[in-house]
Parts: C-alpha cells; sequence; structure tokens
C-alpha cells in the first residue's frame, strides 16, 4: 500500500436526514481512494469517533456528512479540537455556507429576494399578515425551504397563496427556520469549485432536466430520473457568468477545498440560489459528474483532495 | 449517461424508485432513535448457545445432505413438520399440499405470479401490509381495498367492492386477507366475520389468500380459527417460521388445494430450484430438539409487556383526538392522528426528535393514510417504547402548534382529503 496519506478516516452518516445519502457517497468516496491503494477507515459519526481520532495513526479526515452537524462546521470544530487536518472547509465557514438565511445575506452575487423566519414569529405575531406580506413583497411563485438542510428535503415550490401555509409547515418539520425566496424560473445547473493546492478552479457547470420537472429527492438519488447534461448546454458567455459565481461564493464565503454551488440562469442571467461544503459523492451526483466532464478522474481528485488536506494539517481554532 | 439501460427497463419496475421516506429510516437504526417502525421480531433471547451446538452436529452429520440441493416443492421432513405446526391452529393438512418457500412473502409472489396477469385485481385490507402491495404491484395487479373496522373486514364492503369489479368486467383473482393481528392494524377477525368472508367466497366464487404470520402470538384472549381450518377449496394459507422463531432462516410456506399447489411447486422450481435447504434442516433440528411451543410462550409474554408498555405510553402521551387500536397479539398498533396532522409530512420532526414510526401511507395502493401512522412494540423494550411515545407525543404536540400558527387543522385539509378514509378508527 503507497499509504504515504497516513489513515483515511471517511466519515459518513451521522443523524441528520441525509444519513441515506452520506452514506452513499462516503462508500462511493472510500472505495475510490481503497481503489488508488490508500488505507482507508470508514466511520459513522458516534461516540466512538473520538476514540477512533485519537488511536489512528496519522489521521486525516474526509467528512462526506450531508446536513446537521456535518455540514453546519461543528464537527469541522470537533476535528480542529483534536487537531485532525481534514478535507473541506473549516467550522466557521461551513456554518456561513450552511445556513440559507446567512449565506445568501453574505453574498455580492446575484440572488433571489429572499426572507427567513422562525417558526416562532408566526406563532408570535399570527400567520395570516404575514403570509400576505410575504407573497405580496416577493410575488408568486415562491420557494420554500427549511434553512439548514439539504437534499431538497421539505422545499416546496409555492404558486398561491393558498398553498404557503402547507408548505411552511412541510419546511418546518425540518427545523425552526425557513426561508422564503422568489421562484426563479429557468435552467438549474450546477457549479463545482476544487482546489487541490493551485486555486480554486470551476469544474464545467452539470445542466439538471428532472424527468418528472421538480428536482426533488426521488428525481436525485433514482439513477435515470434525471438527465444530466455535461457541460450544460449554456452559451460561453452565461457558462462563465456561471463559474463566475461560483468562484465569487467560494471565495466570499471563504470555503476551502471543495465546494458545489447551485445556480438557475434565469431570463436575466445566472442567479444564486444556495452552495454546499459537502457536496454529494454518489454515482448521481453533481461534483463527480463536473469532474467527470473535465476529463478528471474522481478517484484521482479524491486523493488529490486528501493530500492537500494532509500537507496543510490542522486548522486552527479560529480559522 | 448515468444509467446507460433506463430505456431498457421492465415497466414494471418502474415504481422502483428511492424516496424521501424511505431515506429517512435510515436514521431509524441508530442506537439514539426509538424505532416503532420496524417489524424486526426480538430474537435476542433465544437458546442461542444450545442452537449452535445443534446446528454444529447437524453439519457434521448430515452436512452433505443439509447442504446439497434439494426438493423444489420443499423437503418432505420440513412439510411434516410443518402440518404439525399448522395443527396448532386447528388446521388439517397433508404434508403434499405444501410448498415451502423463501419466507412467506416468497410465497405470496409465487401465489401472484401463477394467479395474475397485469391489469388483474386483488382485494386487499383497507389498509394492507405494505410488503404484499409491493409484491401485487410488480406483477402490475391493480389493488382494490377493502373497508375493515375493529372486527375485520366488513362483508358488505367485500360483497360491493366484487360486485364493482365485475360490473367494471374486471377479473378478481383473490383477496389477501391478515385475519390476525393485522400488519398494520393490529386487528384481529372475529368468528363470524371469519364465517361471512367464506360465505361470500362461496357465493361470488371468489379465492383466498389468508396470511398468517403472527397466528401463534396471541398474547389476550382465545386464538381464533384460521379461515383454512374452517374452509380448505377456496383458501391458500400462508405462513412462517419468522415470527415463531427467528427471520434469517428464511422459511416459511404455502398451504395450497393440490392444483394450485402444483402450480407454485413448478414455479418454486423455476425461481429457486429448491427453497432454501439448509434453512429448512435447521428448522427441523429446532423442531426435534428445542420446546418450540415453551419458546413461542416465552414469545407471547415478552410481546404482552412490550404491547401493555405501548398502550400505557400511547394513553400517558397521545394529545387529545388521538385513537389507537388494541391489539391481542402479533406486532403492531394503529394509531389515527387528531385532524390535520399528516403522519408523512411530519416523519422529519419526528427523526429529528429521535423517534420513528411507518406513515399510514405505505400501506394503502391509493394515497389514503396520511392520518395514519404504524407503530411496532416487537423490537424496543418495554422502556424504550414508552420513551418513544413521550418524544412521539412531543412531536405531534409541535405539528399541531404550527398547524395551528397556520391555520390548518380546523376543519381545512392541507394535503388531501382524509375524512372518507376507511381505516379503523377505534378507540
Amino acid at each position: 500500500m503507497s499509504s504515504d496519506l497516513g489513515t483515511i478516516v471517511v466519515l459518513a452518516g451521522g443523524l441528520s436526514h441525509e444519513r441515506d445519502v452520506s452514506l452513499r457517497s462516503g462508500r462511493r468516496v472510500a472505495q475510490a481512494l481503497r481503489d488508488r491503494g490508500h488505507h482507508v477507515v470508514e466511520s459513522d459519526v458516534n461516540a466512538s469517533l473520538a476514540d477512533l481520532l485519537t488511536s489512528t495513526d496519522d489521521p486525516v479526515v474526509f467528512p462526506v456528512l450531508h446536513g446537521g452537524d456535518g455540514e453546519d462546521g461543528s464537527l469541522r470544530q470537533v476535528l480542529d479540537l483534536f487537531g485532525v487536518p481534514y478535507v473541506g472547509s473549516t467550522g466557521p465557514a461551513s456554518r456561513r455556507a450552511f445556513d440559507k438565511s446567512i449565506a445568501t445575506a453574505l453574498l455580492d452575487v446575484p440572488t433571489p429576494e429572499q426572507v427567513a423566519l422562525p417558526n416562532s414569529v408566526f406563532r408570535e405575531l399570527g400567520a395570516k399578515a404575514l403570509v400576505e406580506a410575504v407573497t405580496e413583497r416577493l410575488g408568486l411563485p415562491l420557494m420554500v425551504k427549511p434553512s439548514r438542510s439539504g437534499s431538497a428535503l421539505g422545499c416546496t415550490k409555492v404558486t398561491s397563496t393558498a398553498g404557503l401555509p402547507g408548505a411552511m409547515v412541510a419546511a418546518y418539520a425540518y427545523g425552526e427556520m425557513a426561508v422564503l425566496e422568489r421562484f426563479i424560473e429557468g435552467t438549474e445547473v450546477a457549479v463545482s469549485v476544487v482546489d487541490v493546492g493551485d486555486g480554486p478552479r470551476a469544474l464545467p457547470a452539470v445542466e439538471i432536466r428532472p424527468r418528472s420537472g421538480v428536482y426533488d429527492y426521488t428525481a436525485r438519488y433514482t439513477a435515470g430520473e434525471t438527465r444530466f447534461i455535461c457541460p450544460a448546454e449554456l452559451s460561453d458567455e452565461v457558462a462563465a457568468g456561471c463559474a463566475e459565481i461560483a468562484l465569487r461564493v467560494h471565495e466570499q464565503l471563504g470555503l476551502r477545498d471543495l465546494s458545489r454551488t447551485d445556480i438557475v440562469v434565469g431570463a436575466d442571467g445566472p442567479v444564486f440560489i444556495e452552495t454546499n461544503v459537502s457536496p454529494g459523492m454518489t454515482e448521481t451526483s453533481l461534483l463527480p459528474l463536473g469532474a467527470e466532464a473535465e476529463g478528471e478522474d474522481f478517484g484521482e481528485l479524491c486523493v488529490a483532495l486528501v493530500r492537500q488536506a494532509y500537507r496543510r494539517g490542522p486548522s486552527d481554532l479560529k480559522e | 449517461m448515468l444509467d446507460p439501460w433506463i430505456d431498457t427497463y421492465a415497466e414494471r419496475t418502474h415504481g422502483l424508485t428511492v424516496s424521501a421516506v424511505r431515506a429517512l429510516f435510515s436514521v431509524a437504526n441508530r442506537p439514539e432513535v426509538v424505532s416503532l417502525a420496524g417489524g424486526m421480531p426480538n430474537i435476542a433471547d433465544l437458546p442461542r448457545e444450545a442452537i449452535g451446538e445443534a446446528m454444529a452436529s447437524l453439519i457434521r452429520e448430515r452436512g452433505t445432505q443439509a447442504m446439497q440441493y434439494g426438493s423444489g416443492q420443499g423437503e418432505p421432513f420440513m412439510r411434516e413438520r410443518i402440518t404439525e405446526v399448522m395443527a396448532e391452529e386447528a388446521i388439517s393438512a397433508h404434508p403434499d399440499d405444501i410448498v415451502v418457500s423463501c419466507g412467506s412473502q416468497q410465497a405470496l409472489d409465487l401465489v401472484t405470479r401463477v394467479f395474475c396477469d397485469p391489469g388483474d385485481v386483488i382485494l386487499a385490507e383497507a389498509p394492507s401490509y405494505v410488503g404484499a402491495i409491493g409484491t401485487f404491484r410488480a406483477y402490475q395487479v391493480q389493488i382494490v381495498h377493502v373497508a375493515m373496522d375493529e372486527f375485520g373486514i366488513i362483508p358488505e364492503a367485500l360483497r360491493e367492492a366484487m360486485a364493482a369489479c365485475k360490473a367494471a368486467g374486471r377479473r378478481v383473482k383473490f383477496l389477501y386477507t391478515i385475519p390476525n393481528f393485522q400488519n398494520p392494524t393490529g386487528v384481529t377477525q372475529t368468528l363470524q366475520r371469519r364465517r361471512e368472508l367464506i360465505e361470500i367466497a362461496h357465493e361470488t366464487d371468489l379465492l383466498i389468500v389468508e396470511d398468517n404470520p403472527y397466528g401463534l402470538l396471541t398474547i389476550e384472549g382465545e386464538p381464533t380459527p384460521a379461515l383454512r381450518s374452517m374452509e380448505d377449496e377456496r383458501v391458500i394459507y400462508l405462513g412462517s417460521f419468522s415470527k415463531t422463531f427467528a427471520p434469517g432462516f428464511r422459511v416459511g410456506w404455502a398451504l395450497a388445494p393440490h392444483g394450485v399447489r402444483e402450480k407454485l411447486t413448478l414455479a418454486q422450481e423455476s425461481a429457486t430450484l429448491a427453497p432454501p435447504v439448509f434453512s429448512q434442516f435447521a428448522i427441523s433440528t429446532y423442531l426435534d430438539t428445542f420446546d418450540w411451543r415453551g419458546q413461542i410462550q416465552v414469545y407471547r409474554d415478552m410481546y404482552r409487556d412490550r404491547r401493555d408498555a405501548m398502550l400505557r405510553g400511547l394513553t400517558e402521551n397521545m394529545p387529545q383526538g388521538s385513537t389507537w387500536t388494541h391489539p391481542t397479539g402479533g406486532f403492531f398498533v394503529w394509531l389515527t392522528l387528531p385532524e390535520g396532522l399528516d403522519s408523512q409530512s411530519m416523519l422529519p420532526r419526528a427523526v429529528s426528535a429521535r423517534v420513528a414510526y411507518v406513515p399510514g401511507t405505505a400501506f394503502y395502493a391509493d394515497g389514503m393514510g396520511s392520518r395514519n401512522m404504524r407503530l411496532s412494540f416487537c423490537f424496543p423494550t418495554p422502556e424504550r417504547i414508552i420513551e418513544g411515545t413521550r418524544r412521539l407525543g412531543e412531536v405531534l404536540r409541535d405539528e399541531l402548534d404550527t398547524l395551528h400558527t397556520f391555520g390548518i387543522g380546523t376543519g381545512e385539509h392541507l394535503y388531501r382529503d382524509i375524512t372518507s378514509g376507511p381505516a379503523p378508527d377505534i378507540t
């Protein structure tokens, strides 16, 4: 074994709503690293993690956790505490990116008009007036999402005022905070950004065409339910605009190593929708597709990311 | 590009997609979560040391037979022992009329395979076992639900369903029913209802598939005679060792009229050559050398404690407006939620609160059941069950609170009309 990278700990699973996706992503990353001769340990996030990190010889972590602790930065802060190097963004940067209400507000790129409201506000102020104000201000159709969740879980497109309360309830099932934003009609694309030591670069945009018309959970993770076109059928100018947005998001939020930004190309050009510090790595996920379109081997990319993290060593607690 | 065979799959696979609900269940196996979702029997208390010894000598002494191919219909000694097990429920049967299967699930698959063409109708209770619905769908069968109440299938509803199918020119191939401690409701058909079912079967020339995996697990009152014990020409009986011994062996069976049994045997040969031979040797060894009737009594006592914990926990923790069934055996309680609540859209909230259940919609082929959930008491300990109901109670109250905030639940239905639901609603 050419284990010049110590022991790679692939962390997947966790207790979030996206556990299943994370386990699939984790298996794929672990296998790709093993196929290239590296020593890989796969682990869930549970009470034995601390023991694993302290007892493992020369560990470097590849977190492939989606949602919850994996993406909100808390797990990454734990890794910092243990002084273990890891692939991807720091805890504070992850926290900024994960919460849709925070990320959108921080960015200097085109974003949809958005309001972020906790459940308690509706409870205390009364829903009726707020719901009316929201639809009046943002217009219809609207997207309603939990502010801290992924894989389109809890997301609803609302086309009438009557549909809004139900959508709010669905979003609040995933957490206390929901974001409501103007729905941007257009082409859905995802642009992944990777940085393996030579600066961030955008992979080709992947265009998403779900058969059902809606890129929901089923469309995301059932092979064949969505057509992915890569590179996306965009003019050079628009494609460059998408890449530019993804790179700026990566930079403005202080992200590291890898990210994936979801964009809708609407009538007025590309608009930022959300970004992910722990992009999906399944067979139907967008970052691996982007890498493939670039002619880049997925396994080699994983190795390069780990190598970079290994060389960098542990992060400071403060960024 | 991602799946080059996407245009090649058979039409019947089109329903095979991943879903958000399924994905949420992946959290349910974590120890932090009280899972009231699974239907796993608790086999931790089996005498594993002794069973291990018996298996070792089985392999030493009869390994060359036990690990060899076997009979497509199932090993003769196994079928003999199955008749003894069924005799516990007053079923008299000949070993020749039994076909051994890979769990009773496979027996159901074989029965559907030999009877159903795409578009045929199967009648099933409303609600019914999710695994049966899956099998029927795989054969592109149309499932027509028949209303039930706390006494089982409503005879009038069955007559009406038969008449409606006939009027529509649809061929009803059989009625699929779980008369004892039904999955998912926990409801048991009364003796009177069973007699009426058989009467209707005669009147309307209907075949009955009686699925009875929990039959020996009565935990309260006297067992009710199996349909097959009252009628042998019109009933195909499905049995299993999964709940009375252990599910990992995958041994179940079908007891069928001789013509059907012939077809099932041929179908079994083409499906598997022979049902698991080693498992049949293992189960026979268990039945020969252990007090299996005593073990079933142990199971009953354990499940009674758990059922009692579930009923107590529900009484203590469910918000007003909830109702639930009172099972006298088996694994499940069927909960009906206060008006306006939707068990499926609430599931993520439950997972965050570390409790899991199966939304009622899983048990209907027609989208009903959103106001229901199945709670199982078979696997967690009584303490954990109580804790699970406490967490669930909080989830329901939080959800009700949110619905109230948005003015939902005051007679206004959010997702779909659920009032016409035929699900049992028993206090």
